[in-house]
C-alpha cells in the first residue's frame, strides 16, 4: 500500500487557483492539508502558483508537522518572488526556532537559511546564534551547515556577529555529525574568502582523525577533503596521517575511498623510503580496484581518477590490468576509460595479453571502440619498442578483415608506427597497398599517400598507386591535396624518370592553377621554384630526414597533474581540466546582485538598535566592494595615456606621412587592449596590443607603457610568418617614450605577406625592439572576424545556390555550450558591425536558426547557420566554405564575437 | 569540496520533471532545459554520464524509467553525488516497500519532498539511514515490517540517534526470539578465450545479514580468511589451524563496522542496524572454483550454414546442482532456421537477442550436457560484414557453494542481557558476467 499522492495532480473543472484558495482558508484541518498537497503538485508540475502565496503562509502555523514542512518548501521556492509577503512567514520561523521539539527547531532554522530574502536574512540572525548553541545535536548540526548559507548570502553578516567563531567552536563538538557539518561549512567559506579562515594545525588534525572514526559515511568524506589540504610538516608526519587514513580504504561508500585515496596521495609526496611508497601503493590497489565493482557511473568517475593516479604513480596498478578488461555489457564510456588505461598500463610483460584483448576489441559492433581498439594497438607499438612487431602483425591481422573502417584506422597508426621507427617495418607497405581502393576517409588516404611517397624508391609501382589517387585530385578534400603533392614531389626526386615528371606537371598545374586553396597552390609554388632552380636543394629539404616521434599516451604534465590528482573525486578530476577552467566563480554574479546590499542593511539596521553600537555598517561595506573591484580584471586596465605624448605621436605620423599611410585614425576609444607583454616580463615596457578593423583596413593597436627608468626609443616591430601573412604596411611610429609615459599607435597591417605552411592557427608571433633593451618576443592570437571584408553580404538566393553548390564535406559544425543569446537585435548588430551578415532566420521546434554569410579576402566565402534556443545557454554552428580548413579559426573568432 | 549537488532532478523518460530539488542557488531553475535539449533529445545520451553544458554540469543516472539528474556549478564531489543517489534510490524504495520508478514518484511526492530535505541540506548529504528516518519520517505511504510505532508522535531521542555515533540503529528493540541470517552471496566474473584460457576471472561477493536482536548487541564475525586467521593464531600465540584458508583481495565493510579495529586486530566487529543490510563486500582473484566450463565449437561452414556445439560440464560436488541455468550462444543477424538436440533441458532460437537459449532448470553436479544445433543463415547478395561473434553468456545459481571456499567460522553476539542468539548461514553463488567467447 504505497502512497496515492498521484491524485493531487488531478486538475478540476473550476478555475483551479481560486478553488484552491477556497480550500487553503477551509476551516477543516484535513481539507487544507490537500489543498496545501495541491498546491505543492502543482508548484512540481510547473504551474505557477505564487498567486496563493498569503493563503498558503496562513497555514504555517500548525501542529502538524507534515504540514509545515510542505508550507516550508512553497516558501523556499516563491519568497525570492514575494519577498514583501514573505515577511509574514517570519513570527512563525522565528517562534518555531524555539520549539520545544528538536526536529521544528531545527526545520525553522534551515528553512530560513534557504530563504535568499534580505529581510528573512536579518530574522535569521538571533535563531542561528541560538541553535548553534542548542542543547540537541541535531540542531546544532543543522546550524553549522545554516552558516555557510548564511555565508553565501551575505558574508559580512557572518563575520561581523561572530558566527565564524561559533562555528570554528563545533569543531570541538562532542558529536561526530555536527563536527563533520562544521568542517564542511568551514572548508566551503574558506574557499569563497581570501582571508585565512579556516587554518588546520596539527591539533586540529589529530582531533578530526580522530572523529573520522564516529562520523557517517559523508562526514567522513567531509572531514577528509578538508584535511587534504593539510600539509605534513615531515615524513614522520604524514606517515601518522596515513596510517589513521588507511582504515578508510576499506569503506563501503566509493566517495570514502577516493577521499581517503587522494589524501594518502598527498601526503605521500614527502615520504622518501621507497619501501613505506611501495606499502602504501599496495594498500591502496584493492580497494583502487573494487570500485570497479560498483555502478557503472561510479565505474566512470573511478576510471577517471585512475588515469590520473596511474600516471603519477605507475606501480600501484601495474599487476592489475586484467580488471580494465571490458567486459561485452559494460557501457561504452566505461570501456573507453578502460582501454585508456590499459595503453598506460601496458608493458613488456604484459603486451601480449593485452595485444589479445585489443583484437577481440577490433571486432566488436561499436564503430567508435573498434576505432580506439586499434589506435591502441598503434599506440602500443609506438610505446613499446620491443613489442612493435608484435603490435604490427596483429594490425595486419586486422586488415586482413577487410572491414572498412578497421582497415583505415590502421593505416592511420600504421603511418605513425613508421614515423616511430624508420626502415624498420616496411615490408609490410605491400600488404597497405592491397586495400588501397577501399580507403574513403581523408586521414587514411592522407596516411596512406604519406606512406607510398615516403617510400617511393622501395615500392615498384609508387607511380602506378600515386595515379591512380590523382585522377580525382580537384575532388579530394585539401587533406589530401596536400598529401599527394608532396608525395608526388618525393617520388619525382627519389625517381626522375618520365613517368613522374608527367605525374608532377599535372599535379603542380592543378594545384597552382585550378585550385582555391592557398595553402596548397602556396606549397606548390614553393616545391615548383625549388625543383626548377636548383633540384638538389630540393632533395635536401622534402626528403630531410624527420625528427622521431615519441609515446603520447601520458599527456598531462606534472603540474597539471598534480593539481588534478589534488582534487580526486570531484569534477575536475573527470574533466582532467583545473577547476578554474570550467567553474565560473558565482561569485562575480553574486557581486552585482549584492550592489544593492548596502541599502537593505541600511534599513536592518536602523531596525535592530542591537547593532548600532558595531562598526558603521556602510563604510565597511564600501572598503570591501573597492578590495574587490581591484581584484576584477577590468580594473587592471592601464592608466590614461599622457596626452602630451599622443599629441606627439599624432604629429610625428603626419611629418612621416611619406612612409605610413596618411590617413591614419586614431587610437579608438574602445575597451582596454590586453597586455601581452606585462611590465614584469619586460623589464619595465609594458605592451598591450590587438588586431582591429577600421575603415575596411586591418590595423595592429598597440599600447607601450613605459615604467622603466630610462627613456626608450627607436621601437622597431616584426611579425613571424602566420596563417593570414600578416605583417606590417610600413614602419612601427613611436617616438622616444619618457620614463613613466605611454603611448598608443595604430600600425596598419597587410596580408599575404608572409605566410607559415601547416595547417591555420591563429598564433602570431610578434618581435619588438627598441634602442635600449632586448628584443621582446609574445605571441598574439589573430581574431578572424578582422578580416570579414564589406562585400561579404549575399542575396537569399545567392546563399542558397552557394550553400548547394559546396559538397558536404565542406561543412563542419561546433557546439558551443556556455553561449547564450538573448538579445537577438543586439547580437545581429554587432555581427553586422563586423561585416557578418545576417540573410535570414528560421524557426525549427523551439530552436532559432540564423544564416549569415561573411567573406575573407581574396574572395573566400563562408556561409554560417547558427541553432539556439534564445535565452538557454548552447549553441550550435555550422560553416560552409570552400577553405574548410579555415572553419576552426572561424569558429575562435564567433565564440569572442558573441561573448562581447 | 565535498558540496555534491546544487538542485536534483528527476525526470521521466520524456524529460517531464516528476520532481525537483534546488539545494544551492548557483544554478537556474531551468537548467534542466538544457539537460533536455542537450542530452535527452541528441545521440549524448548514454555516451557519458557527466556533461558539462554551459556553466553547469550534470551527473545523470537512469533507474528504471526514471532519470535522477544532479546540477552543479562548482567544482562538485562527483562521487559522492553518485553514491547520494544510489543510496537516496535505496531509501526511497525501503520506503514504498520496492518499487522505483515514476509512478512510485508520483504517489508519494509529498514524502520525496520530505526525505530530501533531510538527506541533504545546502548539497551536503547527511544521514540517509532509512531506519533512523524511518523514525520520525512517516507517512501513510510507508510500508515497512519495523516501524511499529504510532506515526504522529515522533520518538523523542530520534535526533540524537539520527547524529549519534551508532547512527543506525535505534534504542529499545526487543524481539522474542533473537535471531540473526546470513546469506554469502558470491557472484562469478570470468572472461574465457575461445580456447578456454581464462582471461579474467574473479568473485565478488557480498555477505547479506538480517538481525532481529534485542539492544545494543555487539556482533563479531570469523570467516576462514587467511589474514583473519594469521592475527588470531599470532594474538592467541598458537599455530593456525590447517585446512583451507581464503586470501580476500579487498575488503569493504558496511558503516556500522570499526574500520580502526579491523586493521589492527582484523576482526569484523560492529553493532548491526536492524534488519536487512550489506554487511561487507569482498573480492577474490586466486583459487576460484568455476562452477561451470564451458566448451564451444562454432563451424562456419559456407555462407549459409553453420554448426554449434556446446558442451557445459559442472564441476561441483555431485550431490550440488545447480538451479536456472541459462546458456546463450550467439548466432548471426541473418538466422534463418535453427535446429538442436540437447542432452538437457531445453533449447530455444531468440531472434530479438540473436541468441540460442539453452535452459536446464535444475543442472547436478559432475555432469556436462551438451547441445548442438544447425543453423542456416539467408544468403545475401553482397559481401556481408564478418559476423562478430560475440561472447557465450551463462545465468546460474548454485545453492551452498562458494566459488571462492569462503566459510563462516563464528558469528558471535554479545549484549548486557546475555540473551542466547540463532544464527543461520547460507551460502549461494550465482553468475555475474560469466562470458566465454567463441
Amino acid at each position: 500500500m504505497s502512497g496515492h499522492d498521484s491524485k493531487y495532480f488531478s486538475t478540476t473543472k473550476k478555475g483551479e487557483i481560486p478553488e484552491l484558495k477556497e480550500e487553503l482558508n477551509s476551516q477543516y484541518k484535513d481539507k487544507r492539508k490537500d489543498a496545501v498537497k495541491k498546491v505543492i503538485a502543482a508548484m512540481t508540475v510547473g504551474k505557477d502558483v505564487s498567486s496563493l502565496f498569503t493563503d498558503v503562509v496562513n497555514c504555517m502555523q500548525t501542529e502538524n508537522l507534515e504540514l509545515k514542512k510542505l508550507v516550508y518548501l512553497y516558501l523556499i521556492n516563491y519568497a525570492k518572488s514575494q519577498p514583501d509577503l514573505a515577511i509574514l512567514a517570519v513570527n512563525t520561523f522565528v517562534k518555531d526556532s524555539q520549539d520545544p521539539n528538536p526536529l521544528i527547531r531545527a526545520l525553522a532554522v534551515r528553512t530560513m537559511g534557504c530563504i535568499r530574502v534580505d529581510k528573512i536574512t536579518e530574522y535569521l540572525c538571533d535563531p542561528l546564534q541560538r541553535c548553534l548553541k542548542d542543547d540537541d545535536p541535531y540542531v546544532r548540526k543543522t546550524a553549522a551547515i545554516c552558516v555557510a548559507k548564511l555565508f553565501d548570502i551575505n558574508a559580512e553578516l557572518v563575520e561581523d556577529r561572530g558566527f565564524l567563531e561559533s562555528l570554528k567552536d563545533l569543531i570541538s563538538d562532542n558529536n561526530p555529525m555536527v563536527v563533520a557539518n562544521a568542517v564542511a561549512a568551514l572548508a566551503e567559506i574558506q574557499e569563497n574568502s581570501s582571508r585565512p579562515i579556516f587554518e588546520i594545525t596539527s591539533h586540529t588534525l589529530s582531533k578530526l582523525l580522530t572523529a573520522l572514526n564516529e562520523c557517517t559515511e559523508w562526514g567522513q568524506v567531509f572531514i577528509l577533503d578538508a584535511l587534504s589540504r593539510y600539509k605534513a610538516e615531515d615524513a614522520r608526519e604524514a606517515e601518522n596521517i596515513m596510517e589513521r587514513v588507511t582504515p578508510r580504504l576499506q569503506h563501503a561508500n566509493c566517495a570514502v575511498v577516493l577521499s581517503a585515496v587522494k589524501m594518502i596521495l598527498q601526503q605521500m609526496e614527502l615520504i622518501t623510503s621507497t619501501d613505506v611508497v611501495r606499502n602504501l601503493c599496495k594498500k591502496m590497489a584493492p580497494p583502487l580496484v573494487t570500485l570497479l565493482s560498483a555502478e557503472p557511473e561510479i565505474q566512470y568517475v573511478a576510471l577517471r581518477n585512475i588515469n590520473l593516479i596511474v600516471q603519477k604513480r605507475p606501480t600501484i596498478l601495474a599487476h592489475e590490468i586484467k580488471v580494465f578488461f571490458c567486459k561485452y555489457n559494460d557501457p561504452i564510456y566505461v570501456k573507453m576509460e578502460k582501454l585508456e588505461i590499459m595503453i598506460k598500463l601496458a608493458s613488456d610483460r604484459n603486451i601480449d595479453q593485452v595485444l589479445l584483448e585489443f583484437k577481440e576489441y577490433a571486432t566488436e559492433v561499436d564503430v567508435d571502440f573498434v576505432r580506439k581498439a586499434v589506435r591502441a594497438i598503434g599506440r602500443c607499438a609506438i610505446k613499446l619498442e620491443r613489442a612493435a612487431e608484435r603490435c604490427i602483425s596483429v594490425l595486419l591481422e586486422l586488415i586482413k578483415i577487410k572491414v572498412n573502417y578497421v582497415v583505415q584506422e590502421a593505416i592511420i597508426v600504421i603511418k605513425d608506427i613508421f614515423r616511430r621507427y624508420p626502415n624498420t617495418y616496411e615490408s609490410i607497405i605491400a600488404t597497405l597497398c592491397e586495400s588501397l581502393d577501399t580507403l574513403d576517409e581523408p586521414e587514411a588516404k592522407a596516411s596512406m599517400i604519406w606512406i607510398i611517397g615516403e617510400y617511393a624508391e622501395r615500392i615498384d609501382n609508387a607511380d602506378e598507386l600515386l595515379e591512380s589517387f590523382l585522377e580525382n585530385f580537384p575532388e579530394e578534400p585539401a587533406q589530401v591535396q596536400l598529401q599527394l603533392l608532396t608525395a608526388t614531389v618525393k617520388l619525382f626526386l627519389k625517381k626522375p624518370t618520365e613517368g613522374p615528371q608527367q605525374m608532377i606537371q599535372a599535379v603542380l598545374n592543378n594545384a597552382t592553377v585550378e585550385t582555391d586553396n592557398p595553402d596548397l597552390r602556396d606549397r606548390a609554388y614553393i616545391y615548383w621554384r625549388l625543383l626548377s632552380t636548383d633540384p638538389e636543394a630540393a632533395k635536401d629539404v622534402v626528403l630531410a630526414e624527420k625528427p622521431v616521434i615519441g609515446d603520447d599516451s601520458n599527456l598531462l604534465d606534472s603540474s597539471l597533474l598534480d593539481e588534478l590528482l589534488a582534487n580526486i573525486a570531484t569534477l575536475s578530476s573527470v574533466y582532467h581540466k583545473p577547476p578554474e577552467a570550467f567553474v565560473t566563480r558565482a561569485k562575480t554574479a553574486q557581486r552585482t546582485d549584492e550592489e544593492d546590499y548596502p541599502e537593505g542593511s541600511d534599513a536592518g539596521y536602523s531596525e535592530s538598535p542591537s547593532q548600532a553600537g558595531g562598526a558603521s555598517p556602510p563604510t565597511t561595506s564600501d572598503a570591501h566592494y573597492s578590495a574587490q573591484r581591484k581584484l576584477a580584471p577590468g580594473s587592471a586596465s592601464p592608466p590614461p595615456p599622457a596626452s602630451v605624448p599622443d599629441l606627439l605621436g599624432d604629429l610625428i605620423g603626419l611629418d612621416n606621412s611619406a612612409t605610413g599611410p596618411v590617413d591614419q585614425p586614431a587610437a579608438p576609444a574602445g575597451p582596454p587592449l590586453p597586455i601581452l607583454l606585462p611590465a614584469s616580463a619586460g623589464q619595465g615596457l609594458q605592451i598591450s596590443a590587438q588586431l582591429t578593423r577600421l575603415d575596411s583596413q586591418v590595423f595592429y593597436s598597440l599600447l607601450f607603457e613605459n615604467n622603466t627608468q630610462i627613456t626608450l626609443d627607436g621601437f622597431m616591430i616584426q611579425f613571424n610568418k602566420n596563417t593570414f601573412g600578416l605583417a606590417a604596411a610600413g614602419p612601427l611610429q613611436v617616438q622616444p617614450l619618457q620614463p613613466g609615459s605611454a603611448v598608443n599607435t595604430l600600425l596598419p597591417m597587410v596580408v599575404f605577406q608572409n605566410m607559415s605552411q601547416g595547417p591555420p592557427s591563429s598564433l602570431l608571433q610578434v618581435a619588438v625592439k627598441n634602442n635600449q633593451q632586448p628584443v621582446w618576443y609574445f605571441n598574439d592570437k589573430i581574431p578572424m572576424h578582422v578580416f570579414f571584408t564589406d562585400d561579404g553580404r549575399m542575396e537569399r538566393a545567392n546563399f542558397l545556390e552557394t550553400w548547394r553548390s559546396l559538397p558536404d564535406s565542406n561543412e563542419v559544425s561546433k557546439d558551443f555550450p556556455a553561449i547564450v543569446l538573448t538579445n537577438v537585435e543586439a547580437v545581429l548588430e554587432r555581427l553586422a558591425a563586423t561585416n557578418m551578415f545576417f540573410i535570414a532566420k528560421r524557426k525549427h521546434a523551439n530552436q532559432d536558426v540564423f544564416y549569415f554569410s561573411t567573406k575573407i579576402p581574396r574572395g573566400i566565402p563562408f556561409l554560417i547557420e547558427l541553432t539556439t534556443v534564445i535565452g538557454s545557454p548552447g549553441l550550435k554552428c555550422a560553416v560552409k566554405t570552400p577553405n574548410i580548413d579555415m572553419a576552426p579559426l572561424f569558429f575562435e573568432a564567433l565564440e569572442t564575437l558573441l561573448k562581447e | 569540496m565535498p558540496v555534491a549537488a546544487s538542485a536534483i532532478y528527476f525526470l521521466n523518460l520524456r524529460g517531464d520533471v516528476l520532481i525537483n530539488r534546488l539545494y544551492r542557488d548557483d544554478v537556474g531553475g531551468n537548467m534542466v532545459d538544457a539537460f533536455r535539449t542537450h542530452i535527452m533529445q541528441t545521440k549524448e545520451l548514454g555516451t557519458c554520464p557527466v556533461r558539462q553544458i554551459g556553466g553547469c554540469s550534470f551527473f545523470y543516472m537512469r533507474i528504471s524509467n526514471v532519470y535522477i539528474v544532479i546540477v552543479v556549478s562548482s567544482n562538485a564531489n562527483v562521487a559522492c553525488a553518485f553514491k547520494f543517489v544510489v543510496e537516496a534510490v535505496a531509501l526511497f524504495k525501503s520506503y514504498f516497500g520496492g518499487a522505483f520508478d515514476e509512478d512510485a514518484i508520483r504517489n508519494n511526492f509529498v514524502l520525496i519532498y520530505e526525505l530530501l530535505d533531510e538527506i541533504m541540506d545546502f548539497g551536503y548529504p547527511q544521514n540517509l539511514s532509512p531506519e533512523i528516518l524511518k523514525l520520525y519520517i512517516t507517512q501513510e505511504g510507508v510500508r515497512s515490517p519495523f516501524s511499529s510505532k504510532p506515526s504522529d508522535k515522533p520518538v523523542p531521542n530520534a535526533t540524537l540517534q539520527v547524529t549519534g555515533a551508532v547512527g543506525w540503529r535505534r534504542e529499545g528493540l526487543v524481539y522474542k526470539k533473537n535471531e540473526v541470517f546470513l546469506d554469502i552471496v558470491e557472484s562469478v566474473n570470468l572472461l574465457m578465450s575461445s580456447k578456454g584460457s581464462v582471461l579474467r576471472c574473479d568473485v565478488t561477493g557480498k555477505i547479506l545479514m538480517k538481525c532481529f536482536l534485542s539492544g545494543m548487541p555487539d556482533l563479531k564475525l570469523g570467516l576462514n580468511d587467511k589474514i583473519g586467521l594469521e592475527k588470531e593464531s599470532q594474538l592467541k600465540s598458537r599455530p593456525a589451524k590447517s585446512g583451507k584458508t581464503i586470501e580476500l583481495d579487498d575488503v569493504t565493510f558496511h558503516q556500522c563496522v570499526n574500520l580502526t579495529r579491523f586493521n589492527s586486530e582484523k576482526t569484523v566487529s560492529f553493532v548491526p542496524p536492524d534488519g536487512e543490510f550489506e554487511l561487507m563486500k569482498y573480492r577474490i582473484t586466486e583459487g576460484v572454483n568455476l562452477p561451470f566450463r564451458v566448451l564451444p565449437t562454432i563451424k562456419e561452414l559456407g555462407r549459409t550454414h553453420m554448426e554449434v556445439n556446446v558442451k557445459v560440464k559442472s564441476v561441483f560436488g555431485a550431490k550440488m546442482f545447480a538451479l536456472g541455468v541459462v546458456i546463450k550462444i550467439p548466432v548471426p543477424k541473418q538466422t534463418a532456421k535453427t535446429s538442436f538436440q540437447v542432452t538437457s533441458g531445453r533449447a530455444k532460437y531468440n531472434a530479438s537477442i540473436d541468441c540460442i537459449v539453452w535452459k536446464i532448470r535444475k543442472f547436478p553436479g559432475q555432469t556436462e550436457p551438451t547441445m548442438s544445433a544447425e543453423v542456416e543463415l539467408i544468403s545475401t547478395m553482397t559481401e556481408r560484414k564478418p559476423w562478430t561473434r560475440p561472447p557465450i553468456q551463462m545465468e546460474f545459481q548454485v545453492p551452498m557453494f562458494t566459488a571462492s571456499g569462503l566459510r563462516v567460522r563464528f558469528l558471535k553476539v554479545w549484549e548486557k542481557s546475555g540473551y542466547n542468539t540463532v544464527e543461520w548461514v547460507r551460502y549461494i553463488t550465482k553468475a555475474g558476467s560469466y562470458e566465454i567467447r567463441c
